[in-house]
């Protein structure tokens, strides 16, 4: 008997179809067509912001007034703006976002918890411009009653000063505590809650029961077992979900817009009259803007979209690192 | 019957007595009560004494606060500070009867529960505040045949309407969606279809795109159709901007929509022999169909309720354009943040109504996502089944129609079976 040939590994090629060809070549064609569309925008906003960044040099990131045309602007003030809004809707919206999703997904009947899904999903989807006339037209008299009691007994704080008012004085009018940072963050808040909200319920429905019922079999109270089991558990997500809400409250216009009054000072009283955001200068100067001016504002849009950037994939990373996270995407 | 009787035959049946079973006696032993059933339920008396207590207990005290020691104004500074007290005043409350933990099991469920009712509560206030707030100018049948034109700042709210608002502003979603769904289906099944370098880049680079600020598509798309290449402020422009609005996040939900795709089903087509294209057109699109069908809706609904991009490319008007390419176009939200912003109390009204009408066009997307979609990968509602059933039925006769006439079964073959 002759020796066996020796084998070797058979190359493997798949002979694709006409129609396979076709399609692969399409959906690469789309990716492409994706991926230049995104491209553009980028680098578009980077070419167009380089002439105002490249003149403003390092007094960008430091000037506070905005008057591109008079050569002095920079974002320091409306990129405090914008961090201080998101923070108050961060502070706002977290503790809210935990309880609402620990409510739907451990507290609340079997029954409602479907519907309880849904309308905090609907929740997600009202447009910013009603979120917008809420706070305008109906929160704003309502929190200033609240502001002007925190500032009176709170106010040796420094960020819950408000200048100009002494404590009880009764002519003092309640329209120092209108358009404030605080009013415009609690609006925000509602609308990004919604959001952080779906990622966390989510992370914590997937606890695993075995060590829910290890928990209450060694004993544990409810919300034993939530401490020790849930939230552990869902953890990255809690974290992931924050970051999340925060990078939509830094980009979140209309609803700011509609609330602040602009002020191009850092304003760090957050009770107090007047603040102002990236996104509402580009919303209220874009249009009589010279061209060297608009690309000033591309300027700050493009650093307000560095901000986001870092944010979400920081965001991205921990929830995906997180034991809960394969599967809770937004 | 094949079954063997194994009982041994018993020719006399007064010998062995038949097997019997036996009822023990249920009446209960002397002296003792039929027992109560035990409820399991965890509230008692007290509890709720507790809960109406605290809660009595912080509404009088901030009321004495409200008063007397810390004066403030408004309801909303009340309901904030007698909460606090209230989950004060429940946990010294619980404190008394019950243990460490389970106080703050108390206290932490009554935090939970009112969490929840504060988001709810502010979701209904903005629901009902908005139609009630636009109600005035909602139950006039002009606000929604009419347009602006002719309507003055003082005019009465029997004139004009926001027709020319809701015209725009389907014209600017069509074009929007025309353009972002095709695209972003096509991105997402590339993505989950052709792995590798290229789609991983492509995939951040779209995930980076989702945290763009919509104001920034707006702003891109006004310094280069309209400030380079000469576009009017128009329909097409605001879709134009609305679409990359939306082109990111049609994907990401599509690619993980496409993820939750049983790789199973796709192996069983493979094993089949089917292509590539043909096991995406006949196995991966029809599974994930509710899931991508609520990814397009979802991104629908936030097409239609940006404002910040159409602000800046569509510019504003009162008339009606049907014409996306020329002339400024108006649209919903739009509409809506420029009335309010008037003085006069009917244009405020008129937002309002414009709001609401937007809200409503919001709520019958997502009411039309749920009923689509809701349901995961690959389960099918009993329609869809019966139909499933009827075409593989209609298959079934097809392929014996096309088989060589079968085989007789022998008579012999047939009886025995």
């Amino acid at each position: 008997m002759p020796a066996p040939p020796t084998q070797r590994p058979r190359s493997l090629r798949s002979n694709l179809a006409p129609s396979d060809r076709a399609f692969r070549g399409v959906a690469r064609g789309g990716g492409a067509t994706v991926l230049v569309i995104m491209a553009l925008v980028g680098t578009f906003l980077a070419y167009r912001a380089w002439k105002a960044l490249h003149k403003a040099g390092f007094s960008f990131l430091t000037t506070q007034d905005w008057s591109p045309d008079a050569g002095q602007f920079g974002i320091a003030a409306v990129m405090v703006g914008t961090i201080l809004i998101a923070l108050v809707a961060i502070v706002v919206a977290v503790p809210l976002a935990i309880g609402t999703a620990l409510y739907i997904s451990e507290y609340a009947p079997r029954g409602i918890q479907r519907t309880l899904i849904s309308l905090v999903d609907l929740m997600a989807a009202v447009p910013s411009v009603v979120f917008g006339l809420w706070g305008f037209k109906f929160l704003e008299w309502k929190m200033t009653g609240l502001s002007r009691w925190i500032s009176d007994w709170f106010g040796w704080i420094p960020i819950f000063k408000v200048d100009g008012v002494t404590r009880h004085d009764p002519l003092s009018t309640p329209t120092v505590y209108t358009s404030s940072t605080f009013i415009a963050g609690v609006v925000v808040a509602l609308m990004v809650t919604p959001i952080a909200c779906s990622i966390m319920r989510e992370a914590f429905g997937q606890a695993p029961p075995g060590e829910r019922e290890g928990a209450y079999a060694l004993g544990a109270t409810r919300w034993g077992m939530i401490r020790s089991v849930v939230l552990p558990f869902g953890k990255g997500a809690i974290i992931g979900g924050t970051m999340l809400g925060l990078g939509r409250a830094l980009g979140e216009t209309i609803a700011v817009v509609m609330i602040i009054s602009p002020v191009f000072a850092i304003q760090s009283h957050i009770l107090q009259n007047g603040t102002s955001s990236v996104s509402s200068l580009i919303a209220l100067h874009y249009g009589e803007s010279s061209p060297f001016a608009l690309s000033a504002l591309m300027a700050a849009g493009l650093a307000l979209f560095a901000l986001t950037l870092i944010v979400n994939f920081v965001a991205a990373s921990i929830v995906a690192r997180s034991r809960s996270g394969a599967v809770s995407e937004a | 019957m094949t079954a063997v009787d194994i009982r041994p035959e018993t020719k006399d049946r007064s010998i062995v007595a038949p097997p019997r079973t036996t009822v023990p006696d249920r009446t209960p032993p002397h002296g003792e009560q039929a027992q109560a059933r035990r409820r399991t339920g965890v509230l008692r008396t007290s509890d709720f004494l507790a809960i109406f207590g605290a809660l009595l207990a912080s509404l009088t005290m901030t009321g004495l606060l409200w008063t007397q020691l810390a004066p403030f104004t408004g309801p909303l500074g009340y309901i904030v500070v007698s909460w606090f007290l209230f989950v004060l005043i429940y946990a010294v409350l619980v404190s008394f009867d019950e243990n460490r933990p389970t106080m703050w099991d108390r206290v932490s469920s009554v935090t939970v529960h009112s969490l929840g009712l504060v988001l709810l509560g502010a979701l209904i206030s903005v629901v009902v505040n908005t139609f009630v707030r636009g109600w005035t100018a909602l139950h006039h049948v002009n606000f929604f045949t009419q347009d602006l034109r002719n309507a003055g700042p003082l005019d009465p709210l029997t004139v004009g309407g926001i027709r020319h608002a809701v015209v725009g502003t389907l014209i600017e979603l069509g074009i929007a969606m025309a353009i972002a769904v095709p695209l972003g289906l096509v991105g997402a099944v590339f993505l989950h279809e052709i792995p590798g370098r290229f789609s991983r880049f492509v995939r951040t680079v779209v995930e980076a795109m989702t945290a763009l600020p919509d104001l920034l598509a707006g702003l891109f798309i006004f310094a280069t159709l309209i400030l380079i290449f000469g576009l009017d402020k128009s329909g097409l422009a605001a879709a134009l901007a609305l679409a990359i609005t939306v082109l990111p996040i049609i994907i990401r939900t599509g690619d993980v929509v496409l993820r939750l795709v049983p790789g199973g089903l796709k192996e069983a087509s493979y094993a089949l022999g089917t292509g590539q294209w043909r096991t995406v057109w006949h196995v991966l699109l029809p599974t994930a169909r509710s899931g991508l069908a609520t990814a397009i809706i979802l991104g629908a609904a936030r097409a239609i309720g940006e404002t910040s991009p159409v602000l800046i490319t569509a510019g504003a008007t009162a008339q009606i354009n049907t014409d996306p390419i020329h002339g400024p176009m108006m649209s919903l939200p739009l509409l809506s943040y420029t009335l309010v912003q008037n003085s006069q109390d009917n244009m405020v009204a008129r937002g309002f109504g414009a709001a609401a009408t937007l809200l409503m066009m919001v709520v019958v997307l997502f009411a039309i996502a749920r009923i689509i979609g809701g349901r995961g990968a690959g389960q099918l509602t009993a329609r869809q089944q019966r139909r499933r059933a009827v075409r593989s039925r209609r298959d079934a006769g097809r392929y014996q129609k096309r088989a060589r006439p079968a085989q007789p079964i022998p008579a012999a073959e047939a009886g025995a079976a």
